[in-house]
């Protein structure tokens, strides 16, 4: 191909496509190339040369993912035995690891009455109890929620060191800065993807769908295939987090992990773990069965990370990086269909994650692992991609692995969040101890975000919600700052080195980027639906504040920032009439710590 | 008339990320280098994209990229800007950073530039960077074209158009604020970009796989390129970077404006 000569633009084949590089690609990949490299196994689309392997990520390149990760990474330590710490930067063993009750030391969080209960038990017995700054380590944690003996890691980093090492086996092309549209579906046959860049067609004998559960290929596949009977993605989190340099005066070791429940919101998990370097992680998830109308994670976070459990060592420190990202807790439920011809289904989109023991990463590696020794048998026999042939060595390989046999056992233990916050406590415990043999059942229907009004009963007056309602539709602000603040919630007295305003953490962490040429991937489908919209929750849990109401017009449709979107995909799953679509897109985060 | 268009240019840190300086046996680096997302040097950026322009213009054109860069790091990057233009890659295998000095990566590229088959002096244009994101050196250009015999040079460039006789018109920048325009009636010449006219092309990501076919085995194949200098570095740090956020409600935009000049001065 010359300089001179129009890019080509006929259809280009190659053997396996797979769409979006988090870990289960890289488990896929690694064990893929490995096997590869060891077997004569010749490409079909091009006959003579070994299979052609192309992976598309969307973001700008694939250290871009976000998450920190703490794991017992059994499935990633069986891909590699010898795998240590050292080699890849952030990563280390896990050495200490507490369950944490905060208090709420302004009490303007919505806690039950028995929370309160226990909280002036705790205030009353510290001492005896050893609590200290607000915060109770509990005596006890489950042994469902330890990951004693695994390992902390960046998945920015991890991802790199995956990639690099998937790269240099020559075997397998990995594009990032390359979204995929959608699938290419023939016949009830998925026949490849078209890419959202210039609307090419890719073709290939097999896609690896593991472009997560926002991911334009996964939902489509859903939309055109349909779910398993019983089967829904109807729960979610943000999660959002900081990378921070440890202040001088923190003499926390390494390794240290601490899992947080209580604060700021009983609903609201968080966590913070100290990488090599003193670096650390902090972070919350902030679920949809928290019913807030105006549910936000970066006030949240800000609350949280000056909590005086965690503040006493990150005070001084200084934000290197943050992110922030949609992740799918209906756990089982939230299984699609793990193949079909010409595709299969992996990682966090397959509903591998384990929404008890809180872990995800692991179990989308193995799943990327499951995939490609299927994927080898089938080209060692010879065989095509159809949905029997994966089913047989995929979809029974998985269903007879550890993933499988865990996720059975957390498959109810969310139920209980639906009722109230300390029975989804006591879900998640009965769950966890008898293995799955009881649970608190789901109610026959689901929590859903209520009116202001509503959730703030009791607390905040009709005419104090009206007043700030009004007021931030002149100001165009989301209105949660305004109800918070009522609700007692002391003002963000920002220090420029962790707090910060949120368009100082798109900047300085995250390091947002929009590239040109692409169009708005946030689209508001109805613009009559908007209208009608009584909270506009799009607008406040946006992670970026790329979603302004206009104060012009506070009923209609909201307007979206491009340059500042981080691709977390909030507003997609929050919007309560589904009026949002998602589209593909580059850009979002630049931090590679994540 | 066709031209073969050489475009030298390396790798640099993405400069978003956190880069720290550490000591190394083989002396300094940046903390956890083979990590760290990379860019195409944004100064060679420049030079590719001028010669994508011109090469689009003169029908026969060839572009060919030679880069010094571990080659871990350069097929990643490569991923991205192979779905710019198209284009054959020389790859050389070594380090990326920008702690080499110029006379040894220039002694590098000018014995690989030399050895491309089928090379046309009489038709080569020798495009990069004036200088570079990681060097900054200003002076690797030059002395690549002079390793090559090629005396024409033309630095920190911005505009290049072929007149109706098929001279090099040449825009460089110097002192002032002003332009120097030159005509060089044929190649070869070196012409080391500043800035150029162009953006930065639209990703196609057919291109970028119409590329890789040759590039996945020119990258297989890379060697170590041997680099033979004995510079040493007494003391590196990054550039000073100050940031104070102050939040201010009420405050008109002049005395805003007036108080941020007041601490430029300063």
């Amino acid at each position: 191909m010359t300089p001179d000569e129009a890019p080509e633009l006929k259809p280009l084949d190659a053997d396996i496509l797979c769409v979006g590089f988090g870990p289960a690609t890289g488990g896929f990949l690694t064990t893929l190339t490995r096997g590869l490299g060891e077997a004569s196994i010749d490409s079909r689309a091009m006959p003579g040369l070994p299979p052609q392997v192309l992976c598309y990520e969307r973001a700008d390149d694939i250290a871009f993912g976000v998450s920190g990760v703490v794991t017992r990474a059994r499935a990633i330590r069986a891909s590699f035995p010898d795998l240590n710490p050292d080699e890849i930067p952030m990563a280390a063993r896990v050495t200490d690891e507490k369950l944490v009750y905060l208090l709420d030391p302004h009490g303007a969080s919505r806690r039950p009455a028995l929370m309160q209960f226990a909280d002036k038990l705790i205030e009353a017995c510290g001492g005896l109890l050893r609590a200290e700054h607000q915060g109770w380590a509990l005596p006890y944690c489950p042994g469902f929620l330890h990951k004693r003996d695994g390992f902390i890691f960046s998945l920015g980093q991890f991802n790199q060191w995956v990639g690099q090492q998937v790269m240099m086996t020559g075997l397998a092309q990995i594009w990032p800065s390359t979204p995929v549209a959608g699938p290419l579906v023939e016949n009830g046959k998925v026949a490849g993807v078209v890419l959202a860049a210039d609307g090419s067609e890719v073709r290939a004998e097999f896609t690896v769908v593991g472009d997560g559960p926002i991911g334009p290929v996964g939902r489509r596949i859903d939309e055109t295939f349909g779910m398993p009977p019983g089967h829904q993605r109807d729960e979610w989190a943000v999660g959002m987090k900081m990378v921070v340099d440890l202040p001088d005066s923190c003499d926390l070791p390494e390794g240290t992990v601490f899992h947080t429940i209580g604060y700021p919101e009983p609903e609201i998990f968080g966590f913070f773990y100290v990488h090599p370097g003193r670096v650390a992680s902090v972070g919350i998830f902030v679920p949809s069965w928290l019913e807030s109308p105006v549910r936000t994670s970066y006030r949240f976070l800000q609350h949280f990370v000056q909590h005086p459990y965690l503040w006493r060592y990150l005070k001084g420190g200084r934000m290197r990086s943050w992110g922030a990202k949609s992740l799918l807790e209906s756990g089982r439920r939230g299984e699609p269909f793990l193949t079909g011809n010409g595709y299969a289904r992996i990682g966090e989109g397959s509903g591998s994650t384990n929404v008890l023991t809180g872990s995800g990463v692991d179990e989308a590696w193995l799943t990327g692992v499951q995939l490609a020794e299927a994927v080898l048998d089938i080209y060692r026999e010879g065989l095509p991609f159809t949905k029997e042939n994966l089913d047989a060595r995929y979809t029974a390989k998985r269903r007879a692995s550890w993933l499988d046999h865990e996720s059975r056992i957390a498959e109810k233990a969310r139920n209980g969040f639906q009722r109230g916050v300390l029975q989804g406590f006591i879900g998640m415990g009965l769950a966890g101890l008898t293995n799955g043999a009881f649970s608190i059942p789901r109610p026959s229907e689901d929590k859903h975000v209520r009116t202001a009004e509503d959730f703030f009963v009791a607390r905040l007056s009709r005419s104090e919600i009206e007043t700030a309602r009004q007021n931030a539709a002149r100001e165009g602000k989301p209105l949660h700052d305004a109800l918070m603040d009522l609700c007692g919630w002391p003002p963000i007295e920002y220090d420029g080195k962790i707090l910060v305003s949120h368009q100082d953490a798109l900047l300085m962490g995250g390091k947002v980027q929009a590239p040109p040429d692409f169009p708005d991937h946030v689209v508001f489908r109805q613009a009559a639906v908007c209208s009608h919209c009584a909270s506009h929750l799009c607008a406040e849990i946006c992670s970026a504040e790329a979603i302004h109401v206009s104060t012009t017009d506070p009923q209609g449709v909201p307007a979206f920032d491009r340059e500042k979107c981080i691709h977390c995909g909030a507003c997609l799953w929050n919007c309560p009439d589904s009026n949002i679509e998602f589209c593909a897109a580059p850009g979002g985060l630049h931090s590679a710590e994540n | 008339m066709p031209y073969q268009i050489i475009v030298c240019g390396g790798l640099a840190p993405d400069p978003l990320q956190t880069l720290e300086p550490v000591s190394s046996p083989a002396g300094p680096a940046l903390k956890n280098e083979m990590m760290l997302p990379a860019v195409f040097d944004p100064w060679a950026g420049h030079a590719l994209y001028e010669a994508a322009h011109l090469a689009k213009q003169h029908p026969g054109s060839s572009i060919k990229v030679v880069s010094l860069a571990p080659k871990a790091k350069l097929q990643q990057v490569m991923m991205t800007i192979a779905q710019k233009l198209p284009f054959e890659l020389v790859p050389l295998d070594g380090p990326g950073g920008g702690f080499t000095d110029a006379a040894s990566i220039a002694a590098v590229l000018a014995d690989a530039i030399a050895a491309i088959p089928g090379l046309d002096k009489s038709q080569v244009l020798l495009f990069g960077g004036w200088e570079s994101a990681t060097r900054g050196a200003g002076t690797v250009m030059q002395m690549v074209g002079e390793k090559l015999g090629i005396t024409e040079q033309f630095l920190a460039v911005d505009e290049l158009t072929i007149d109706a006789d098929g001279a090099l018109v040449i825009k460089e920048r110097v002192e002032g604020g002003q332009h120097q325009v030159s005509r060089c009636t044929a190649p070869p010449a070196v012409l080391a970009w500043a800035t150029g006219n162009l953006s930065e092309p639209a990703n196609h990501p057919q291109t970028g796989m119409a590329n890789m076919r040759a590039m996945m085995p020119a990258l297989q194949k890379a060697k170590p390129a041997s680099l033979t200098s004995a510079l040493t570095f007494a003391d590196v740090s990054l550039p000073a970077v100050t940031r104070q956020t102050r939040i201010v409600k009420d405050v008109p935009a002049a005395e805003i404006a007036r108080e941020i000049a007041e601490w430029i001065k300063q």
